[in-house]
């Protein structure tokens, strides 16, 4: 009772001031719903905690200048060589600093962790359709942190000025030259002045642990208050609508568990940084411009890149006395600046061709928006291809493949796998959509044979039970697109068009929407698994136009159309 | 709801009227101010809680006296776990998990006190010990929280209602009106010379800080197009500084790294002025290679690759490519450094190579073209 006492002192104290028992009251009973691929947001804001944390530590020892020493450390093979401070610092971070290598490994981890994270956490995000009204607004804001997640990681690992993260450097330096009229100018200020020059590694260390962790943490917060705000979506489930939301409550529930997935994504990191070498810079070497090693590769988040950069043809044009390098400037800038606009303007995309205006809290199953997974698995496939062909050294080696025929398959991979992938991935989703109406149609298949009196022989069947049901009858909703004054809904070739569906734009936009809503139609009987004994397992016509209860009576396998009275 | 489980909890018991809360930050902050309005909603006793998957409590459970609640205010969650027994184990289990952290963490502590660094072998092994400890106290806890809410705290699931986010037209209108209101009185709508010249003020102050940013660098200018290479430099050995004769370097087949003498400490020169040196066979050197600019064979390239910049710093003997590690631009040697696969567009550069009166390597000018990679201002 004590400790209650103290705890009301403490509460009615802040309460006289603050005003918070109602508010903090109300959030403490706030409604987390629970699936897993909720927690992946979760790991990208946790990697983002412990960078904070093991930066902090970092920025205590570490020297972000390129003032040269010769090294006289611990790390004696590099003893008597020329380096710069940052990089002798790091020497000394990681070699003299009890906890600093561990620091080190654990931020670089971690770091991986973050991208990592918060790419299958887009990917979550699209498949089921969570961008959509309310939700673009943190959809555009997740998209602008993966954006400053990437920076953030290039510059990072360029702090140490080792020989592999300066090559990263000079690549950068390349890309800016070769942006027409500004490029040369870009570069220049960057560098100030000639590669290397001396100011890149203050300026990224200026950029890395303070213009962009606090972009990045003014972002999340925004991000998180506005899920907060919308509240959570839920997964499709019985007795989950668009106007509630179904799971535990945040105290003591989600606090506990998303406590203890902190400490996990800690531990898992920890352990990472005890067992597995990250960026060994005293390997590489201090950077020197003569200076490169094969097989030298980027993080795995700026691999994408990478590829872009291996796989696009030496085009170039002198026009005028002016060099466009489209051999660079192309693939540094096209691939994933499209992959951003392209994934920022997709819900506002899907919202004019669907006419939907509505709000959306529970998720899309993916098979059932078959042609927005199957885009999404075209990007990915298109990503994944650039993103292999950004270590086509490693691959060639390791499978005895020549190197040049990487780079040929993945200038033809980039255009036909993605196609393929859409094509497979819309056929996968519409057969799963099947199964879903057999299964809604025909009940689940027991595995007992009866005989009937009349000798027939059938496999009876159960009805889904309801939970199974709700998700399985879950479809998105589309409104349907603007109807013309006097159409009736299924005849919109009859009428006046309405306005915005008239004209060249109107009808892409028809043709649009019948591509994007293409699904296989659920039962029009919403009951239709009601009977315990299915006879007609594959009735080539539609059950949805079987009337309720009629299944009892049409028992007769394939002997005319099911539903017949 | 149909699934709300009423034989529930002891909790529930004598509970029939029991209010659902409306558990609401947005409607809670929308309704700062007019107290009640939760409490006073008109809804069943069943609405928006669910308590799922808790059988029928055991005969003993009903026994034990319930401690009531502040206030007599129904109690929103069970306060016990279903299974008394199997709790009393996870209990267990959990503060086994948490000793462990507690002693991971003591390790951690210990650790960095007993192993010191200032070696690799040291390193490493407090590296181990360090990341193990530290490693298994956080995993100790993530695993005993967990255990803590998955065996100990009763399984519920409740469910709150949505609100639509748009605000209600009334609200919206009166927006509009302060809104519109504020900007009549302040004048701002109806004085379009404050408003212009407000405008116009802004926009300098707006450019200004661009303005700032313009000493972060020299002008490129035609820095780009030269190195440092001059008439009569010393090609020296990249790493011992060691000026070659073509006696020095006479085994077919084998590449050096080689920069202008006096600058190997100057890595804003050599990120251009870097050079392969290449010794051929006799005869092996072709067009478009030019062979006033050899000695003996020996043929020099720039080493900046000319797609990215980077050393293009690998050499095949057999086949005479220089293949750049970055992006694989591939360039024969024997042949002009011609481009032969890959994003480069333009072969490496060749310096043109004489010998001066002691017999060492020199430049005999500059490269004829910037070396590099691509850039605007490059004709």
């Amino acid at each position: 009772m004590s400790t209650n006492h103290a705890l009301e002192g403490v509460g009615t104290w802040l309460d006289d001031r603050l005003h918070g028992a109602r508010g903090v009251r109300v959030l403490l009973r706030k409604v987390f719903p629970d699936h897993w691929t909720f927690l992946l947001g979760e790991i990208a804001l946790y990697s983002f905690i412990i960078l904070l944390l093991t930066g902090t530590f970092l920025t205590l020892f570490f020297q972000p200048s390129m003032g040269t020493v010769v090294y006289h450390g611990s790390y004696t093979n590099l003893d008597g060589v020329s380096m710069s401070r940052a990089y002798a610092s790091t020497l000394n971070i990681s070699f003299d600093v009890r906890g600093g290598l561990l620091m080190r490994q654990i931020h670089h981890w971690a770091a991986d962790l973050f991208m990592a994270a918060i790419m299958a956490h887009m990917i979550r995000i699209f498949f089921t359709g969570a961008y959509r009204k309310p939700r673009e607004v943190n959809w555009l804001i997740g998209i602008t942190l993966f954006t400053l997640g990437l920076l953030e990681g290039l510059f990072g690992y360029s702090l140490p000025d080792d020989l592999l993260s300066g090559a990263g450097l000079r690549i950068l330096e390349g890309v800016l030259q070769s942006i027409p009229i500004v490029g040369t100018y870009v570069a220049f200020f960057l560098f100030g002045g000639p590669f290397p020059g001396s100011d890149i590694i203050p300026r990224m260390y200026m950029l890395h642990v303070l213009l962009i962790p606090g972009l990045i943490l003014a972002l999340v917060t925004a991000h998180l208050f506005i899920m907060v705000f919308q509240k959570h979506t839920q997964m499709p489930g019985k007795g989950r609508t668009n106007t509630n939301v179904v799971g535990q409550p945040m105290y003591p529930y989600f606090m506990a568990k998303t406590g203890a997935f902190f400490f996990f994504t800690f531990g898992i990191l920890a352990l990472a940084g005890a067992f597995a070498q990250i960026n060994p810079i005293w390997l590489y070497g201090p950077y020197n411009a003569v200076a490169m090693s094969a097989g030298s590769q980027p993080d795995f988040y700026m691999g994408m890149l990478e590829g872009a950069l291996r796989v696009f043809p030496a085009w170039q044009w002198v026009v005028f006395g002016h060099t466009f390098a489209f051999n660079v400037f192309i693939p540094a800038l096209l691939p994933l600046g499209a992959l951003f606009t392209g994934a920022a303007f997709w819900p506002f995309i899907e919202q004019w061709v669907t006419g939907d205006k509505l709000e959306h809290h529970v998720n899309d199953r993916p098979r059932n928006a078959p042609t927005r997974t199957a885009i999404g698995v075209a990007v990915i496939t298109l990503y994944g291809v650039l993103w292999a062909e950004g270590a086509n050294d490693i691959l060639a080696n390791h499978f005895d493949i020549s190197l040049y025929l990487t780079t040929e398959i993945a200038r033809v991979a980039w255009i036909v796998a993605p196609i393929i992938a859409y094509i497979l991935t819309k056929r996968i989703c519409l057969g799963l959509q099947r199964k879903d109406v057999h299964l809604l149609e025909h009940g689940v298949e027991t595995g007992i044979i009866r005989q009937l009196p009349s000798g027939e022989f059938i496999e009876e069947t159960r009805p889904v039970d309801e939970e199974s049901r709700a998700i399985l009858e879950s479809r998105p909703h589309y409104q349907g697109l603007p109807r013309g004054a006097g159409a009736g809904p299924e005849e919109s070739q009859e009428g006046v068009p309405a306005p915005g569906m008239r004209g060249a734009i109107g009808k892409a936009r028809e043709r649009l929407y019948n591509v994007i809503t293409e699904s296989v139609p659920l039962p029009a009987n919403g009951h239709g698994n009601g009977h315990a004994i299915e006879g007609n397992g594959h009735g080539d016509q539609p059950s949805a136009v079987v009337p309720s209860g009629s299944g009892q009576s049409g028992a007769g396998p394939d002997d005319g159309p099911p539903g017949q009275p | 709801m149909s699934d709300t489980n009423d034989h529930g909890h002891p909790g529930d018991h004598g509970q029939p009227g029991e209010s659902a809360r409306g558990d609401d930050l947005m409607a809670d902050l929308a309704a700062a101010g007019q107290p009640g309005e939760h409490e006073g909603q008109p809804d069943g006793p069943q609405a928006r809680r669910r308590v799922i998957g808790t059988p029928a409590p055991a005969a003993g459970r009903t026994m034990l006296a319930e401690e009531p609640a502040a206030g007599g205010a129904p109690r929103e969650l069970p306060a016990d776990p279903e299974n008394l027994e199997s709790a009393k184990r996870a209990e267990r289990i959990v503060a086994a998990c948490f000793v462990l952290a507690m002693l991971a963490g003591l390790g951690f502590i210990a650790a960095y006190v007993i192993f010191q660094v200032h070696t690799v072998n040291n390193t490493l092994h407090s590296n181990l010990a360090l990341g193990t400890t530290m490693g298994v106290a956080f995993l100790a806890m993530g695993v005993g929280a967990t255990i803590w809410v998955r065996r100990l705290m009763p399984d519920v699931e409740v469910s709150e209602e949505r609100h639509p986010l748009a605000s209600t037209p009334e609200n919206k209108a009166a927006f509009a009106q302060t809104f519109e209101e504020g900007a009549q009185t302040s004048q701002f709508v109806k004085r379009p010379l404050i408003r212009r010249t407000l405008i116009a003020a802004t926009v300098p102050v707006a450019v200004a800080p661009i303005v700032l940013l313009r000493d972060m660098g020299p002008l490129p200018e035609k820095s780009l197009d030269h190195t440092v290479w001059k008439k009569g430099t010393r090609l020296v050995v990249y790493g011992t500084n060691r000026p070659l004769t073509p006696a020095d370097f006479s085994t077919p087949g084998s590449s050096l790294s080689v920069i202008p003498e006096g600058y190997a400490e100057n890595d804003n020169a050599l990120a251009k002025a870097a050079t392969t040196l290449i010794k051929f066979r006799p005869g092996q050197l072709r067009a478009p290679t030019v062979m006033n600019w050899t000695v003996n064979d020996i043929v020099a390239y720039s080493k900046i690759c000319t797609h990215l910049g980077c050393p293009a710093a690998l050499y095949e003997q057999t086949t005479h490519h220089i293949l750049c590690p970055c992006h694989q631009s591939t360039f024969d040697a024997a042949r002009g450094a011609q481009v032969l696969f890959g994003p480069a567009t333009r072969p490496l550069p060749q310096l043109p190579l004489t010998t001066n009166a002691q017999g060492f390597l020199v430049a005999q000018s500059d490269y004829h073209e910037p070396v590099g990679p691509s850039f605007w201002e490059r004709s």
